[in-house]
């Protein structure tokens, strides 16, 4: 095993506890925030070994630092009291958590089982994969319009955010 | 080298997380962390599969990055218009428990 198969399991098996953690966490919705932290910041650090970089740094700004700030943000806000799982339907999510629990099962269990066409070594990248100078190549020239088209749905999604948040539109 | 079989095994891992959260969490908030566990999932199987396939017949191949950063993008986007909603619904509701959002059910 080298050192990158072991970081990448240690920051594998730290985003899938960490991303029970924020799904079982019924007490404490900050708590539950910070988790998806660690899952983001993971998961950013697994980019940097398949060698995404600037992906990685995407993901640890964007999610890590922004999308998180947000929830937290408006945990904070709005001071919720503890929720439990519904009370009324105890049965039913014990029935989802045996299902999820018997599809992670397989799934570890198929990853054990190793698939050839996966588990085949990946050729090595080539000069400057993953750096902002190819992603950038390639978003401005092949797919131009779907920058276009990212702008556009930020800009709707700005003003949606203020007109639903606003507490009166005069 | 990585495992990649096990990287994409993350990332069904990871989906079946963020479905299980949304299955059974009734707190709108933590819906919308779920949710966004999902994308992430899907985000780590793009990375993946781009790193197996990185170049075609010399050429190098970053179509599986792009689009993660256009999943980004639609996120940030989801989560500023999720949380906006969210916020509205507490004002009119006191509460971001979606069993009490019922007037759409049948």
């Amino acid at each position: 095993m080298t050192v990158e198969t072991i970081l990448f399991y240690v920051f594998g098996i730290l985003a899938v506890v960490s991303a029970l953690g924020m799904v079982l966490n019924t007490r404490n919705t900050v708590a539950s925030a910070m988790s998806l932290v660690v899952t983001m910041v993971s998961l950013g650090a697994i980019y940097l070994l398949l060698e995404a970089y600037l992906v990685a740094v995407i993901q640890i700004m964007v999610y890590g630092g922004a999308i998180v700030v947000l929830f937290l943000f408006v945990v904070m806000l709005l001071n919720l009291s503890t929720d439990e799982f519904p009370p009324g339907r105890q049965r039913l999510i014990k029935f989802a958590f045996v299902i999820a629990g018997v599809v992670i099962l397989a799934q570890v269990l198929i990853a054990l089982e190793r698939d050839p066409l996966l588990a085949a070594q990946p050729a090595a990248v080539p000069n400057g994969f993953g750096g902002y100078r190819q992603v950038a190549a390639s978003l401005y020239t092949d797919y131009v319009l779907l920058v276009e088209m990212a702008s556009l749905l930020l800009l709707a999604a700005i003003v949606g955010a203020l007109i639903l948040a606003k507490r009166k539109i005069d | 080298m990585l495992p990649m079989d096990h990287v994409i095994a993350l990332s069904a891992i990871l989906f079946t997380i963020g479905v299980l959260g949304v299955a059974t969490r009734r707190n709108l908030i933590v819906m919308l962390m779920s949710i966004e566990l999902m994308l992430n999932a899907v985000n780590l199987a793009f990375v993946g599969f781009n790193r197996i396939w990185s170049q075609v017949e010399g050429m190098p191949v970053i179509d599986g990055q792009i689009f993660v950063l256009m999943v980004i993008a639609v996120a940030a986007a989801e989560v500023a218009v999720g949380l906006g909603i969210l916020l509205s619904l507490f004002r009119n509701r006191d509460s971001v428990n979606v069993e009490e959002v019922n007037l759409l059910k049948w």
